[in-house]
């Protein structure tokens, strides 16, 4: 077994590990942190997939700005309250649930089965640094960008009207 | 390959040494240089034999009281998360110094090895990313020690760090612009040569607001909110002990040390001695290596002397201070007669050296260059701690986001304004 | 033996659909929030690894996109929930049930 393939399974093996504890945790707070794992861990595997820039901005948004914004959450709310988790939603639901997905599951795995696809050896010049994503940022997909970037506006605007308290002064 | 294998290990190894090594050092000036300010003699009776050191041996008492403290775990924390707290602090600092260039390469073989830790094509992101993180070591601390003020610490340290992460990296944006790169060596050589290729004279906006920034995002005064002590006791490690509260102290001089650096290497040329690109400096090793030891020579004899004089002389401790004589030998006399054997034994300095031994000059003096820079910010680190007072908790908000993210747009639309006529 | 595009494509969609029981079963909508981020993850992990195969960075700027997405909708869900919160002191989604006839 090379190196990466042992990288693959060690990160892989976490990222399931964590995002299952994530779905099963009984406190909001340490159900954070597992994604903040899972997230290191997918960080890792991009890296192997030799996407350094995604790597890097996994980490700088997911990790460090979605989770925080979510832990910045569960505590400026009650924490008390929040922090334990009632239990989930009724049996027959969940059972339900768990059902559907496993059968998801084996379905997409069925699909997978077969064909043992490996990757090419050779990568073109350049693939996956920043230069390239960003010529094809700002050429290919120029539309889809600046309608993300508008997405991103209107989201902060939306945060904000939510957010805000009627009748309060904004400090 | 066992080429690679040691040069990786050294390239670890310095890295580590250079942020570690320089913590007590720093806490050590931290002392002095507030006692400095505020008229007072700073720490001065720790000794070991009868040397005093000007107090520097106070750090390493603080260690040993540390270290024999008990290790309190408050009985309501959430035990894990409680421990892994201070390590997660610890660890992001340590990292984050990874892709920071600390010399120039060095060839050996005929091949070269840049000096750091890791190369990275995303380096500046690589940056932002686990500096991002610094928050999860705070946040943890916070909660898990159940506490409401290290709470009110946590809920402080990350609105603010998130906020400041934001204008820190459109701050970056456009030096980014100008360096064409977002790897740090090439930030590094891009602003070689005479100062006024600096980060911080192309973009002065962007480094004046990145200098902000980093200050706000090591929590050190004007934006020490997270641990105020006037308003909520110690925030966030208020339930620390030992060891364990000794690492959250090592963290914030660790990440006092790669801020510097990195304000070093993006905004004031890094290793790159102004005026002396890396090419200049290896091809002539020999004569710059000469004239450094010969100012060596000349400058430890002067510093004996005067060490030598305060010996004689006596100091407000009496006269025959011990510390004066052991100064003298070690900062004066003793590099002093160093360089003159040297110089001796090569005939007076004829040098003759091969690429390897040239690179390894250089890249010893660009080391000396760049950690000169680092202390320098260090140094000023410290002294706007104990100049200026604490922000109120909404200044800091309305400063971050009214004023300095504006600030930062605009710079960037500047910054592309003038490329973009100049590249005509 | 090598890791290839299946094996990527296997976890991505394991990741998938441990993110989809969690949307399915929990209550707590902040738990709900961060399994719908699992299972952009998972798909995000599928673009890159089909990026990878094809040696072209389009799956790479598609994760950027997603990743843009993830950061509106996250900003959006919690700002719904500090409000709903605000009105009925909770984030239980069986509780926010007054459409119900």
């Amino acid at each position: 077994m090379t190196g990466s393939a042992l990288l693959f399974y060690v990160f892989g093996a976490l990222a399931l590990a964590s995002a299952v504890l994530v779905v099963t945790g009984k406190n909001a707070i340490a159900s954070a942190v597992y994604l903040v794992v899972a997230f290191f861990n997918l960080a890792g595997l991009y890296v192997l997939l030799e996407a350094h820039f995604l790597a890097a901005s996994q980490i700088l948004v997911y990790a460090g700005a979605i989770t925080v914004l979510i832990l910045f959450v569960i505590m400026l709310l009650d924490v008390s309250q929040l922090v334990r988790l009632q239990g989930s939603r009724n049996a027959i639901a969940r059972s339900l649930g768990i059902v559907l997905a496993g059968l998801f599951a084996i379905l997409l795995a069925s699909q997978l089965a077969p064909g043992e696809v490996g990757f090419p050896e050779k990568l073109p010049e350049g693939f996956g640094t920043v230069e390239s994503i960003g010529d094809l940022l700002f050429d290919r997909y120029l539309l889809a960008f600046e309608l993300v970037s508008v997405l991103l506006l209107a989201a902060i605007v939306a945060a904000v009207a939510i957010a805000h308290r009627e009748g309060e002064s904004t400090p | 390959m066992l080429l690679d294998l040691t040069m990786v290990l050294v390239r670890i190894a310095l890295m580590l040494l250079v942020v570690l090594q320089v913590i007590p050092l720093l806490i050590w000036w931290e002392r002095k240089v507030s006692a400095y300010i505020q008229s007072r003699r700073g720490p001065a009776y720790a000794s070991a034999g009868p040397l005093r050191l000007f107090g520097i041996v106070h750090t390493l008492t603080d260690v040993v009281k540390l270290i024999g403290k008990e290790d309190i775990t408050p009985s309501q924390a959430n035990k894990p998360f409680h421990f892994i707290a201070p390590a997660i602090a610890m660890f992001v600092a340590l990292l984050t110094f990874a892709v920071v260039p600390y010399s120039g390469s060095v060839v050996i073989d005929g091949r070269e090895f840049s000096l750091q830790a890791a190369n990275l094509n995303a380096g500046i992101l690589y940056i932002l990313a686990i500096a991002s993180l610094g928050v999860y070591g705070i946040l943890l601390a916070a909660w898990s020690s159940n506490n409401k003020y290290t709470i009110l610490g946590g809920l402080r340290s990350s609105s603010q760090l998130v906020s400041y992460e934001l204008v820190m990296s459109l701050a970056l944006v456009g030096a980014l612009m100008v360096y064409g790169s977002l790897e740090l060596g090439k930030a590094v050589t891009h602003q070689s040569g005479p100062f006024w290729h600096w980060g911080a004279v192309v973009q002065p906006v962007a480094a004046l607001l990145f200098i902000v920034c980093a200050f706000a995002e090591t929590n050190r005064n004007p934006f020490d909110l997270p641990e105020g002590e006037s308003e909520i006791v110690a925030g966030y490690h208020v339930e620390y002990s030992s060891l364990r509260f000794a690492l959250f102290f090592m963290a914030e001089y660790a990440n006092m040390i790669v801020a510097s650096g990195v304000i070093a290497t993006l905004f004031f040329g890094g290793y790159e001695i102004p005026f002396l690109p890396t090419e200049t400096l290896r091809a002539n090793a020999a004569p710059i290596l000469r004239i450094v030891l010969l100012a060596t020579a000349a400058g430890g004899t002067l510093a004996g002397l005067f060490f030598g004089y305060l010996f004689f002389q006596g100091n407000e401790r009496g006269p025959r201070d011990p510390d004066a004589a052991a100064l003298a030998v070690l900062f004066g006399f003793g590099p002093a007669v160093a360089a003159g054997a040297v110089l001796a034994l090569t005939g007076g300095g004829h040098f003759e050296f091969g690429p390897t031994g040239a690179s390894l000059v250089a890249a010893v003096l660009q080391f000396a260059c760049f950690m000169a820079k680092l202390l320098f910010f260090a140094f000023l680190f410290i002294w706007v701690r104990w100049t200026l007072p604490r922000f109120r908790y909404d200044q800091l908000m309305r400063l971050g986001w009214k004023y300095m993210l504006p600030l930062a747009l605009l710079n960037v639309l500047a910054t592309a304004f003038i490329l973009e006529r100049m590249a005509k | 033996m090598s890791v290839g595009l299946h094996h990527y494509l296997l976890l991505s969609a394991l990741l998938f659909v441990v993110g989809t029981v969690g949307v399915i079963t929990r209550r707590n909508a902040i738990v709900v929030l961060m399994s719908i981020e699992l299972m952009l993850n998972g798909v995000n992990l599928s673009l890159a690894a089909f990026s990878r195969y094809w040696g072209d960075g389009s799956g790479h700027a598609l994760v950027i996109f997603s990743i843009a997405v993830a950061a509106a909708e996250a900003a959006v869900g919690l700002a719904l929930l500090i409000a709903v919160f605000r009105n009925r002191q909770s984030v239980d989604l069986e509780d926010l049930n007054l459409l119900k006839g």
